[in-house]
């Protein structure tokens, strides 16, 4: 269903005059209100006069993470604290974390994004939606609760965990929609399964899944072991928190909720916007927030964005599921490489174990004339036979030239030459760096 | 007669061998016969031991990958046409195609070893069985 069809189905050149007007207005509204929005834009010699197209934006000086941690907790905050309703903040697992100002038209525009959110992802008003998402400070319980009630649906605020009395509720309360991590879907499952329960015989039929990245095949194995549909949403805590941008039934890229979010895609290297279909960084821009509003928010997300009408009858841009952070990429001979990108590789392989290193030559910052990656040789790709060997390393590389468009060369390797790490694995090395054998 | 072979994998490097020999020496286990196969970047050895299991073991807890496979020896005389008439010919005109095979000969008794890996290893080990 589609709930604000004036604006979920506006025509590319309304959307435009709705964004400038909106964009015009937010850039005078942080230039008075934002201390830093206006040392920012002073900085960058840019008025809110200046902003006379949406092309314009391009004048507006970028949000990094960073300058929410400098300005820790409230230096971007548009508004005194007696207009604050609520605050929520993100883990801050790396590093202090951001903190997330609403007034009460935050919180209404929010309920909103989240209704239409749901809405696209295929839930009414006579769904009984369990929120597994974490209640408290992270915006997925509170986000997904207020927008399931202003949508009217039936909500369970189980939260995350108790996982065997989530499955009871579930079965009990005739449960028809879940929201929580995809990797929580699957905690879920397993446990149903050893309770003796099979999922695909509840009500169960959408799960509405975000906050960590996951994959297609994720998504498939998700659908077929529970009997549902997994929709795939967006959202980040900088810019609203869950609301940003959600598929539709169709599964066909995630619609942005363009009346609020401006998208644009850069190249992560030079700033540059670029135009729709290329792949690049996700920068957003709110359009109507209050308490915080934020310029071209760097979000470090790579992805693309298609502004194809969808067939669900929707007009806003689409963009296309995450595929990695521009913390990992590399450009090599001019192409932008992810090691998620090598890494899916290399797990597609049968017996291919996940110890690999990507070796470049980073003679220019991230840039590279160079890449090699290494594959240890476990048991199970082992063989006597040298052809089978070469096989399987011809077979990896052309693997890889496919996925990434440029010739990688493959080196197997004995085991445990590839350092182990504890916790997150180092998995780009320059070649000076690399171990000697 | 069919007898079990044991590989590992090593990079193509200086020592790599050397770390292999040194596992057997602590070990104090036997070679009955080696080949090495290279490709550029990477190496296949492949060893007999009178007692494979032991190999095997040994090289896996120094952190090789290895692997044990059926292959099949056969004793030949030490003469010039021994390795043609014995082996190549026979198993050639039966239809089946030889993957690698190594030799070792013992100048004492005039015979000489021959292990080999062929696409059909139990027709292969009937023939040069009947021989």
């Amino acid at each position: 269903m589609i709930r604000d069809a004036r604006y979920e189905q506006m025509s590319r050149g309304d959307l435009d005059k709705l964004q400038l007007e909106r964009l015009k207005a937010m850039a005078a509204y942080v230039y008075d209100k934002s201390p830093f929005y206006q040392r920012a834009m002073k900085e960058k010699g840019v008025a809110p006069g200046d902003i006379q197209t949406l092309a314009d934006i391009t004048k507006l000086p970028f949000t990094s993470k960073l300058d929410f941690r400098d300005n820790y907790p409230f230096g971007l905050m548009a508004v005194s604290m007696d207009k604050v309703v609520r605050v929520h903040s993100s883990s801050g697992t790396t590093g202090k974390p951001v903190v997330a100002p609403y007034t009460q038209g935050d919180i209404d525009t929010w309920s909103d994004v989240m209704a239409r959110t749901l809405a696209t992802a295929g839930v009414t008003e006579n769904d009984v939606l369990q929120n597994s998402y974490g209640y408290g400070l992270f915006t997925g319980g509170l986000g997904f609760h207020y927008g399931a009630e202003r949508l009217g649906a039936s909500v369970i605020p189980t939260g995350g965990g108790n996982t065997k009395r989530q499955i009871l509720l579930l079965q009990d309360l005739g449960t028809s929609v879940i929201t929580c991590t995809p990797s929580y879907s699957l905690i879920l499952n397993e446990t149903a399964l050893d309770m003796g329960v099979d999922l695909r015989e509840t009500k169960l039929r959408v799960g509405v899944f975000g906050a960590e990245p996951w994959s297609d095949q994720m998504r498939k194995d998700i659908e077929s072991k529970m009997g549902i549909s997994a929709i795939n949403i967006y959202g980040l805590t900088e810019i609203i928190g869950p609301g940003v941008s959600t598929e539709c039934p169709y599964q066909c890229g995630m619609h942005i909720a363009e009346d609020h979010f401006l998208a644009e895609i850069i190249n992560p290297d030079t700033g540059k916007q670029l135009p729709y279909g290329e792949i690049g960084e996700l920068v957003l821009t709110t359009l109507t927030k209050e308490a915080q509003p934020v310029l071209r928010f760097r979000t470090k997300d790579i992805t693309s964005l298609n502004p194809e009408p969808c067939k669900c009858g929707r007009t806003h841009v689409r963009m296309s599921r995450i595929t990695g952070r521009t913390d990992d990429m590399l450009v090599v001979k001019g192409v932008n490489v992810f090691p998620s990108q090598i890494e899916s590789v290399l797990l597609d392989v049968e017996g291919v174990e996940p110890h690999y290193l990507i070796v470049v030559d980073r003679q220019q910052g991230f840039k590279s004339d160079y890449l090699e990656i290494w594959v240890e040789v476990s048991e199970d790709i082992f063989s006597d036979e040298m052809s089978k060997m070469e096989d399987l390393e011809d077979r990896l590389r052309s693997e890889m030239d496919s996925v990434l468009a440029i010739s990688a060369k493959i080196k197997l390797v004995e085991p445990k030459t590839i350092t182990r790490t504890e916790g997150k694995a180092k998995r780009v090395v320059d070649k000076s760096e690399l171990p000697i054998l | 007669m069919k007898i079990r072979q044991v590989s590992v994998f090593i990079q193509n490097q200086p020592g790599r061998l050397l770390a292999i020999l040194e596992v057997m020496e602590k070990e104090s286990i036997n070679l009955r016969a080696l080949s090495i196969s290279e490709s550029g970047e990477f190496g296949i050895v492949r060893m007999i031991f009178p007692d494979a299991d032991r190999g095997i073991e040994a090289l896996r807890d120094a952190g090789f990958t290895a692997r044990m496979d059926w292959i099949v020896s056969a004793e030949i005389p030490d003469v010039p046409g021994g390795l043609l008439n014995n082996v190549v010919k026979p198993l050639s005109e039966a239809g089946i195609n030889l993957k690698y095979f190594y030799a070792s000969t013992d100048a004492t008794t005039n015979k000489t070893i021959v292990v080999l890996k062929a696409d059909d290893l139990d027709k292969a080990d009937q023939i040069l069985t009947g021989k």
